[in-house]
């Protein structure tokens, strides 16, 4: 059998691999990640009830939608999205996160179908969803039009994928590199390159020739006062995240 | 989600999220339809039997309800239930007394007009609230009182949590919540410790009735062996929160009734007639107690289990329940994003958003009381004269009945009467 073609660079998976055992830990390795998840989740769960008129205050509001978690890590989204009802599937190119996905999906009493895959090899596959999650991804890959591109196959006529990344400007290498690499020891040295983060232009131009229509963007700001994270609809200048749906026609 | 099917569906899918709750009090059933009412699925665990919580005997006990926690009830359906037998407060007058001398000149007067909200709370019996928390649950979807149980072991686990009740019932849920009180097992079973320390002083707390109307003032008088508050009840009654150095409060306590009566009369004058005593008596040794983490594994501590408070100011029914809105917002609010209510991150939301507060508050009740349980005479001078400023500057004023009606700070959603 023919190895699954692939965009995703073997080094930076290695770097993942190397974190992968503490994803719960929410004062861990992965605490910006967990800082920064309920601010993703609120702009994930809008996105989705909007497009798919649900009512998140209801029982169950994602039941019958079929959803994709790309780099899936520990489970950090597809768990809420299971919460929520949606049938999920985890994917990640770093075989390690998987056992540690699903043991803890188990303890939360939740089923998931974590896979060791890559976008690529599913859309091969011929695999659909209603929603791909394609969340701090981007500026990892070797070719993000391909990349794109295959995650545009995966969707259903009508589907949403909600893409987030880093900006590429000198404030976000301050932030993102000096800050939460150097100076806060947030993330290993190394996670980020810098000359591979994307501008939200380039994003929505990548975006729509891999055949999506983006529909919103919004930033993720970190506010050093609450030391929290909220969504802007002004500021972009570091982390950010797009909604784009794939055209029914 | 009016047809049964689908409330079916729900308790189904929200059976893995259950809550449980140790404490019937006030506070516990409170979260409890804040909860429901968010879609959770909810068990109250009480260790007093159901039937003894339904007494409609009155025993004497009110509370002061600020606005913001009148505005709770409003939104998880027991105030209708309570407020025909609800008195509104329109004032409070505050003053620095004397026994027997009778107030200082300085007057503080915190006047409802002052604010554009309406009365600045009310005061409802605890007879009334406890029946109409009762009621309330009983028809709310998605609540379980267990009345009667004491929880002997508690165990937190990865996915979830176990209670081991003393009939040796399991029970299981994603959450645990201690609104037990300020000796609370479960905060104790969790290994959370506490700071505190005695006052020294004992809180006698009785109802009184009096020939003239009290036109829906409060009184806070303050005296050097500690304040002395009169809560205006419904019709020609009133609350006495009565402060005493320990020693002598357990002498006032033991007094009958005719000599008791002799002791407080000259603390407030006669603004209010003839007085009698209406329901029992009760007496609280004053102690401040304040858990050293609002959140653990799979729990969170609410009102008195978090902090016990000097009641100088009537504050802690109020602190509970702030806390209460504050922890169904945080937990309703990570259930919509899917989260996991009971994990570790969620809980820290509560804890950051309560901790500080309350700590600042049981701080400020405490150095309130200090100042004024004492008779050094520059203080005296001080606090007079505070009062006077403080009396002739609105804006500040204002601000002050504000605070006391529980309308400052970062307000959970519940506390501005609307849902979450």
């Amino acid at each position: 059998m023919q190895a699954p073609q692939t965009t995703v660079d073997p080094t930076e998976i290695a770097k993942f691999e190397a974190m992968a055992a503490e994803w719960w830990d929410p004062d861990g390795k992965f605490k910006p990640l967990h800082m920064l998840n309920p601010c993703r989740l609120d702009y994930i769960t809008a996105q989705i009830a909007a497009e798919f008129d649900r009512d998140t205050a209801g029982p169950a509001p994602f039941a019958g939608l079929r959803l994709l978690d790309i780099g899936c890590g520990g489970g950090l989204l597809s768990e809420p999205m299971a919460r929520l009802g949606a049938e999920v599937v985890g994917a990640d190119a770093a075989e390690r996160n998987i056992p540690v996905a699903r043991i803890h999906a188990e303890q939360s009493g939740l089923k998931i179908d974590y896979r060791h895959t890559t976008a690529e090899a599913l859309a091969e596959a011929g695999e659909q969803f209603d929603v791909v999650l394609n969340m701090e991804v981007v500026e990892h890959v070797a070719d993000p039009l391909a990349y794109l591109t295959a995650t545009r196959q995966l969707l259903k006529p009508g589907g949403l994928q909600v893409c987030s990344t880093i900006n590429r400007n000198p404030k976000s290498w301050a932030m993102a590199i000096v800050g939460a690499e150097v100076v806060m020891r947030w993330l290993p040295r190394g996670t980020h390159e810098w000359s591979k983060f994307i501008t939200p232009d380039e994003l929505y131009d990548l975006l729509r020739r891999a055949g999506l229509e983006p529909v919103d963007r919004k930033g993720f700001v970190f506010n050093p006062i609450t030391w929290g994270w909220s969504l802007s609809a002004r500021d972009l200048s570091v982390n950010y995240v797009t909604a784009s749906v794939k055209p029914a026609g | 989600m009016d047809n049964p099917e689908s409330r079916g569906i729900l308790r189904v899918m929200n059976d893995a999220s259950r809550i449980l709750i140790v404490g019937g009090g006030l506070n516990g059933p409170a979260l409890a339809l804040a909860l429901a009412q968010g879609g959770h699925e909810v068990t109250v665990i009480d260790a007093l039997p159901e039937a003894q919580r339904e007494t409609d005997d009155f025993d004497g006990r009110a509370y002061a309800l600020a606005l913001a926690s009148q505005r709770l009830l409003q939104a998880v359906g027991v105030w209708d239930r309570v407020s025909d037998q609800a008195q509104p407060m329109l004032d409070i007058k505050v003053t620095d007394g004397h026994a027997g001398a009778g107030p200082s000149p300085f007057f503080m007067h915190f006047d409802h007009a002052e604010i554009e909200e309406g009365p600045m709370g009310y005061m409802v019996e605890d007879r009334h609230l406890r029946r109409a928390f009762l009621a309330a649950m009983r028809e709310a979807p998605g609540i379980r009182t267990l009345g009667g149980a004491k929880v002997v072991a508690q165990e937190a686990h990865p996915g979830g949590v176990s209670v081991t009740l003393d009939d040796g019932t399991v029970l299981d849920g994603r959450l645990l919540v201690g609104c037990d009180g300020r000796r609370s097992g479960t905060a104790t079973r969790a290994g959370i410790k506490r700071t505190g320390w005695e006052y020294g002083q004992t809180a006698l707390v009785c109802a009184i009735e009096h020939d003239k109307p009290h036109h829906g003032v409060a009184h806070q008088f303050f005296m050097p062996p500690g304040p002395l508050a009169i809560l205006p009840l419904t019709g020609n009654r009133s609350s006495i929160v009565w402060s005493e150095r320990t020693e002598m409060a357990a002498r006032i306590h033991a007094m009958p009734e005719p000599d008791y009566l002799e002791v407080l009369r000259p603390r407030f004058g006669d603004f209010l007639g003839r007085i009698g005593l209406a329901g029992g008596r009760y007496a609280y040794p004053l102690n401040l107690t304040l858990a050293n983490s609002f959140a653990g594994e799979r729990l969170a501590l609410v009102g008195d289990a978090a902090h016990g408070m000097h009641p100088i100011a009537g504050q802690g029914l109020n602190a509970g329940l702030r806390d209460v809105a504050a922890l169904a917002e945080v937990v309703t609010l990570a259930a919509r994003r899917g989260e996991d209510i009971g994990a570790p991150d969620v809980l820290a939301r509560y804890q950051q958003w309560r901790r500080f507060d309350t700590t600042a508050l049981v701080l400020a009740t405490d150095a309130f009381n200090r100042l004024f349980s004492n008779d050094n005479p520059v203080l005296r001078l001080g606090r007079d004269i505070g009062m006077g400023v403080l009396g002739a500057l609105p804006s500040l004023r204002r601000g002050f009945v504000r605070e006391a009606a529980g309308l400052t700070g970062d307000l959970p959603v519940l506390l501005q009467g609307r849902p979450i």
